[in-house]
């Protein structure tokens, strides 16, 4: 047989990995789902309808948007449902639902779609919303139930100088946002993101060691394992270390550069944690961060092979 | 130790095992052969017959052009049809001389060679120079100025290219195991042009059975080593070959010679030992033909100049119609809109696939993952070089190191948004040359 006339012709390489931007985002979802699962045993339905309204508004938004805007549809990459769920997790579960879908709007149209889509952000979509709902409505999203009670979350608690129990931190059985309670959920996660080679140590291994160094120099208790702990297991670090801070497109793409980033990130909670007005400090430190990774981008740039010899 | 390499670089499926067992078969051709005057980097050689002339095999039918040049052979006895331009695996059209076999296969009386141990450096460059030898791994860069540095006592080693990383090739494969000794000999004539040079064969941890049969040809060679190479692409580029098996780091300004390194490929290797050895021309070498599209996937000594639709016919054709045909590997090949164009100095392989990957992977957009930062082998940054070239900022794209690209094709290779990262580079890398030759 010969060959036909309209056979493909097209540069090198003819052969692809299979994996695509879709495949991925579709990963981290499944990764959230520990969490998002925990987080709706946790807190009940309340905290389900909070999730599914802010996932499908963010989903929506971003095919609304593109569709007024004729731009290609660019919902199945899982990109904007990416986005949805991270900032539904990073709601209180009583959290009016209005509120929740607002943010997501916030975040595909405002911090995503209008900076140019997706790979085009210079912040993190979801945390940039967090902020914006933190800012606008800071009553509401700083409003923590727990078994029908109201109080402070163990972070706050700890920042107030009481005790606090890091077992049921660590199960995630506390006040906090819906999915940021439990380690151990998060973690399945991350391990199963780790696995497949999707994220890897860089970013949250240096976000996290120096964010625990920066506090055992500057927290008052030196070189204290169960406040060492509880710092790691309140509040938003392992959500935002694991899943926010690792985000590709807000993230340096030089080898160095994601490990002065990861510094900054640690450096910077730690900042907001310990000297901050609010016991939270993780959002801010990531999406200051995120500022920064276009300077950190320049100043990391790897050594070509071969250059520094001979000629 | 663990097993030597550089890196970066992709692991792809190798599709090796369609071709791998199937010895070398000799192809004779019955068409027309076609010898394009430019197989080679550099000036195209000078015909030295004319239309009508009667040739044999072995005669030398057009003569360097220049010092960067190489003379071209006739490998089939005929006459000389025409001297006219013909389609080349690359697409664009080249002047070839066409000649009409006569099937006889008259070779000219091959002018006997002495000892090589009687032979000087001079000789031996000549008769590899006078043989037409190029680059046979693809290149296509004339062995004669590669093996003529400026300094050649300074040449530490000569690293002979059995990595054969792109998937589905064999031949050098086949090579290996069924032409050992004249491999060994093709790098003991080298090893005599350069009195400090140790001998290293680089062999992919792929390939254990050439392995073995190389280490036990050079058990008395002194001079000769074989390292065992991690099986990864492009681990036979000369850049990572060099490094892997050295230590050394040449970059995009330097020449292998400049870190004492003179790099030949298996298949040129067995052209210089049948040209100093034997008097032989460079006529002939051995190509795959494989890919799912072919009924019955080998190797063949094919001669220079046959027509790739017979060579392709000698593998029993393609089952169905294929979606995309490939002239070398699939990460470096030139994909061919018709076989009827010839086997060159160059020609590793042809492929042909019922499937093409790459026209139902829809480009998206970059999500900035850094997969293509971590598997470049030159350590830049592709996707960022992409952008600069896909927005014409040439000062931009040579300051971040876009010249340093060696076009594997591992970014486009592994990239998600599926973003055609290697050609983009490639395009502005020419650009960027020829503004640089203008200056």
């Amino acid at each position: 047989m010969r060959v036909k006339e309209n056979s493909n012709i097209s540069a090198s390489p003819h052969i692809r990995e299979r994996l695509n931007s879709g495949d991925i985002m579709l990963m981290v979802v499944i990764a959230l789902l520990p969490a998002t699962g925990f987080g709706i045993y946790n807190f009940g339905s309340q905290a389900l309808v909070l999730v599914l309204a802010t996932t499908v508004t963010a989903v929506l938004s971003e095919y609304i948007y593109e569709k007024l805007m004729h731009k290609p549809i660019t919902i199945r990459d899982f990109s904007a449902m990416v986005t949805g769920l991270l900032l539904a997790l990073n709601l209180p579960p009583t959290l009016p639902v209005w509120m929740g879908m607002l943010g997501a709007v916030f975040a595909i149209i405002v911090v995503k779609q209008l900076f140019g889509g997706l790979g085009q952000n210079f912040m993190n979509p979801a945390l940039g919303a967090r902020c914006f709902l933190l800012i606008s409505f800071t009553g509401k999203m700083t409003y923590f139930v727990y078994d029908g009670v109201t109080g402070a979350t163990p972070l706050a608690d700890l920042k107030a100088g009481e005790s606090v129990d890091t077992m049921s931190m660590l199960l995630g059985t506390i006040r906090g946002t819906i999915g940021e309670t439990s380690v151990i959920a998060i973690m399945v996660g991350a391990i199963f993101l780790l696995l497949l080679g999707i994220i890897d140590l860089r970013i949250p291994g240096t976000y996290l060691l120096s964010f625990v160094i920066f506090i055992t120099i500057f927290g008052g208790h030196g070189f204290d394992p169960q406040f060492i702990t509880a710092h790691l297991c309140g509040g938003g670090i392992m959500l935002g270390a694991w899943f926010m801070a690792t985000d590709y497109v807000t993230s340096p793409i030089t080898k160095t550069g994601q490990i002065v980033y990861g510094i900054c990130l640690g450096v910077l909670t730690g900042l907001f944690r310990l000297f901050g007005g609010s016991a939270e400090g993780v959002s801010y430190a990531i999406i200051f961060s995120n500022l920064l990774v276009p300077l950190i981008e320049r100043v990391t740039l790897p050594k070509p092979f071969g250059k520094g010899g001979e000629k | 130790m663990g097993l030597l390499t550089f890196k970066g670089g992709v692991h792809p499926n190798d599709g090796k095992s369609l071709a791998k067992d199937q010895p070398i078969k000799t192809l004779l051709p019955k068409g027309d052969l076609v010898y394009p005057l430019s197989q080679h980097i550099g000036a195209p050689a000078n015909p030295v017959v004319a239309v009508g002339d009667q040739v044999l095999k072995g005669q030398k039918i057009a003569e360097a052009g220049g010092f960067v040049s190489a003379p071209v052979y006739a490998s089939v006895s005929g006459t000389v049809k025409a001297i006219e331009p013909h389609f080349n695996a690359t697409g664009s059209k080249v002047n070839c001389i066409v000649i009409e076999n006569d099937g006889q296969y008259n070779e000219v009386k091959y002018t006997p060679t002495r000892p090589l141990e009687k032979m000087n450096r001079e000789e031996i460059i000549n008769l590899i120079g006078e043989a037409g030898i190029v680059g046979m791994g693809g290149a296509g860069f004339p062995t004669r100025v590669k093996l003529s540095p400026k300094e050649p006592d300074k040449i530490d080693y000569v690293i002979a290219n059995c990595a054969e990383c792109e998937p589905y090739i064999t031949a050098d494969y086949r090579r290996m195991i069924e032409n050992t000794k004249e491999l060994v000999s093709g790098m003991r004539v080298v090893l005599k042009l350069f009195g400090n040079a140790k001998g290293i064969f680089g062999v992919e941890d792929n390939k254990k059975d050439c392995i073995e049969l190389l280490k036990a040809a050079i058990k008395d060679e002194p001079r000769m080593e074989v390292m065992e190479l991690q099986t990864k692409y492009p681990q036979g580029a000369e850049r990572q070959l060099i490094y892997a098996t050295t230590k050394r780091a040449i970059n995009s300004t330097m020449l292998p010679a400049d870190a004492g390194c003179v790099v030949d490929n298996v298949e040129t290797l067995i052209s210089i030992h049948n040209a100093v050895l034997r008097g032989r021309p460079s006529m002939e070498r051995v190509v795959t033909v494989s890919g799912n599209a072919v009924v019955k996937p080998g190797n063949f000594l094919v001669l220079f100049g046959t027509n790739q639709q017979e060579l392709v016919d000698a593998a029993g054709g393609f089952r169905q119609e294929p979606e995309k045909v490939i002239s070398g590997g699939p990460m470096m090949g030139f994909s061919m809109f018709t076989l009827d164009t010839p086997i060159t100095k160059t020609t590793s392989s042809i492929l042909g696939f019922i499937w093409d990957e790459v026209s139902k992977c829809p480009t998206t957009a970059c999500i900035n993952c850094g997969r293509c930062v971590s598997v470049c082998p030159s350590r830049i940054i592709p996707s960022r070089l992409a952008d600069y070239a896909e927005k014409h900022l040439e000062d931009m794209f040579v300051k971040y190191n876009g010249m340093e690209c060696v076009e594997c094709g591992s970014c486009s290779y592994v990239c998600p948004a599926k973003r055609s990262l290697k050609q983009s580079i490639g395009s502005m890398k020419k650009i960027a040359m020829a503004n640089r030759k203008k200056k």
